[in-house]
């Protein structure tokens, strides 16, 4: 059986409660955007609610931990192909496992799942680290990243933190939208297609005055803190692959 | 900011480079509604320079004039180099406008010394203060303690700075005369101790009231250059731990020395010992993280690091009695002594192992290099084993399996 859900954690949450409440295991769990039909299938679509979601949360942090839960929705935001059924498996031997099941790096889907948060862990690290905010003229500190997965929403609480004095705006140009604080509270916006090349690269009209000095700051700073006679470009580029070069002032 | 404030940029970032500390973590700072900055306890890297370091703080010194002389310092005052000051304002402004654009998790402020102690460490707890007061920054601080200070300016000092550090730079007293007549070691120790007091005072305090001030609330840390002098990694390594366990440091940098050939009190080096540094941060680690104590990792016996080999598999070679180490059933401790294991698979294989037993390919999962754990480990797969346990045998299997070594032996036949 395959059921379609509506690509968000609750939604994923809520399949899962569901498959429980009709006691029926699901073979594949798909976005409701993903599913292109079948002639053989007629895919069982399950509405989002967030009082289920919340009774498989709350069931997954007793089971396990705080840590395990939002291990599950780092996983999900990773947008690998049928992560769904690896959390619906973890989800279903938690339930069943006296210990903690994400302890078992026996079991094959602990394995994987715990593969897919390091990957997400190390891609957030990067997100705050290679950010890289370039003050507007009215005053808004913006920055365009292009992440391997969608680790968006997982940064900004490190960001509200760090500057919430601070208006800004960081775009995700891949997935094509941001998320705006205006030193009150963080909303996510798209922006119009037509505007969405011009987003890109920020022309320098815009730019507050002393942007660029502040930038070029910066590089000269990159240059003269380097050691030429301990030259290693291997470990050089093992931190700081060249995929992420496109948003960093310096490079 | 003007042409010239980019050109002391240039000197003084140039000239604080060789200060090779560049954490910014061990601090917890939380920020405030209309403040700038937080610590959060483990540091950010920025950015990586081509030399592979990672750059977390905008690391400057205020000034490069020195009256001191020392041998392996490129600011030491007979140096014939471009020198320059920031003033206080600079400073300021360019840490709160590269940690708005997030190029920085803050401040790592050194100086030459001008003038006398207190005058330079004067400004550099004025910048901190100003930093901290007139514009709520809460991002990290790292100050030099400047030995000679007023204990007055030592204790400002510790209320604004995340992370204070005196370096103590050349790792025995004897050496140290010979390329800095002007220094000696009492100098350096005695901040260090009063600091080591003065920390633990407020931490004492804070445990009784919330609200009491943070005094340096990352600790300190120190440099020590290595192949400068003859010192071996065996006093290398007592220093530091003696550094670790007297004085409470959080961290001790070692810094291969890069020969500066226009003085003569200093051995002329084709390149940095970089090699033998990354040894002894290994052999640091091993000291802080995995239980080990200086005389396991070196001796009167063997007082250099191997540098063919981590310290962790040069240890299990001299002792083979110990391995291998059955991973089902040994304690935490032995299996953080198995070479390829480190501290997180260490801690997952204790976890797994309630769950059933464990194989190889378990071990490979959960992150254990094989590659060097495998000679020295026993698990639910028995019969993997062909190579005995003779430390010779494994050695030069080990050795010969990494592709730079056959490259090298390949190249020496002709």
């Amino acid at each position: 059986m395959t059921i379609l859900y509506n690509g968000t954690y609750p939604g994923l949450l809520s399949a899962i409660f569901e498959s429980y409440r009709i006691k029926a295991r699901p073979t594949r769990i798909v976005p409701e955007a993903d599913w292109r039909g079948s002639l053989f299938e007629e895919p069982l679509v399950v509405a989002t609610r967030s009082d289920w979601a919340e009774r498989v949360r709350a069931g997954v942090v007793k089971k396990t931990s705080k840590k395990g839960e939002r291990m599950l929705y780092r996983c999900l935001l990773s947008e690998q192909p049928d992560v769904e059924m690896l959390i619906y498996d973890f989800v279903r031997q938690s339930m069943k496992s006296k210990t903690n099941w994400a302890d078992n790096y026996l079991d094959d889907t602990v394995l994987r799942l715990q593969q897919i948060d390091k990957k997400m862990g190390r891609e957030i690290h990067r997100m705050h680290a290679f950010v890289r905010f370039q003050q507007t003229r009215d005053d808004i500190y913006y920055a365009v990243i292009e992440p391997d997965f969608d680790v968006l929403p997982l940064i900004i609480d490190h960001f509200e933190k760090r500057y919430p004095a601070q208006t800004w705006l960081i775009y995700d140009s891949r997935r094509h939208y941001g998320m705006f604080y205006d030193q009150q509270r963080t909303e996510a916006i798209t922006f119009a297609e037509k505007d969405h090349l011009n987003l890109r690269q920020i022309s320098a009209s815009i730019l507050e005055e002393g942007e660029t000095d502040y930038q070029e700051a910066w590089q000269k700073y990159f240059t003269s803190t380097n050691i030429p006679e301990r030259k290693n470009m291997k470990l050089h580029l093992q931190h700081v692959p060249r995929r992420y070069w496109k948003y960093l002032v310096e490079k | 900011m003007n042409q010239k404030t980019q050109e002391k940029l240039e000197i003084l970032a140039d000239a604080a480079k060789y200060d090779v500390s560049c954490s910014s973590s061990g601090s917890k700072r939380k920020n405030t509604r209309t403040g700038l900055g937080n610590s959060t306890g483990s540091g950010i890297c920025h950015t990586y320079t081509e030399d592979g370091r990672c750059v977390s703080l905008l690391k400057i010194l205020l000034t490069n004039f020195c009256i001191y002389d020392c041998a392996y310092c490129v600011s030491r005052s007979s140096n014939d180099i471009k020198r320059a000051a920031f003033t206080v304002d600079e400073v300021v402004d360019l840490t709160i406008n590269f940690y708005r654009r997030n190029y920085i998790e803050g401040l790592f402020l050194s100086s030459g010394i001008f003038k006398n102690a207190d005058y330079t460490m004067e400004r550099l707890v004025r910048i901190a203060k100003k930093l901290r007061l007139e514009h709520q920054f809460n991002g990290y601080i790292h100050l030099k303690a400047i030995p000679g200070a007023s204990e007055e300016l030592l204790d400002e000092a510790g209320l604004y700075a995340d992370r204070l550090s005196v370096n103590i730079e050349i790792p025995s007293e004897m050496s140290l005369k010979k390329v800095a007549p002007e220094k000696n070691y009492k100098d350096v120790l005695e901040p260090m101790g009063y600091l080591k007091t003065r920390i633990k005072g407020y931490k004492e305090e804070r445990k009784q009231i919330k609200k009491a001030p943070l005094f340096a609330p990352a600790g300190q840390s120190t440099q020590l250059v290595v192949g400068a002098t003859p010192e071996n990694d065996l006093k290398v390594l007592q220093l530091a731990d003696s550094l670790y366990q007297q004085q409470s440091l959080k961290r001790v940098y070692y810094s291969g020395y890069i020969p500066i050939p226009t003085d003569n009190r200093l051995p002329v080096l084709k390149a940095p010992p970089l090699v033998r540094e990354n040894r002894l941060y290994q052999a640091d680690w091993l000291l802080r993280f995995y239980g080990f104590k200086v005389d396991e990792i070196v001796s009167e016996a063997f007082p250099e690091l191997d540098l063919e080999m981590d310290p962790k598999m040069a240890y299990a070679l001299r002792h083979p009695a110990l391995f291998p180490v059955d991973v089902n059933k040994a304690d935490y401790e032995m299996i953080l002594r198995i070479p390829g294991v480190g501290v997180k698979s260490a801690q997952k294989i204790i976890q797994a192992r309630r769950f059933g037993q464990l194989r190889f390919e378990h071990l490979k999962k959960i992150g254990v290099v094989l590659k060097r754990a495998r000679y020295f480990l026993v698990c639910a797969d028995k019969d993997f084993l062909h190579l005995g346990w003779d430390p010779d045998t494994i050695r030069s299997q080990i050795l010969h399996a990494d592709p730079k070594n056959r490259k090298a032996a390949q190249l020496s036949l002709f």
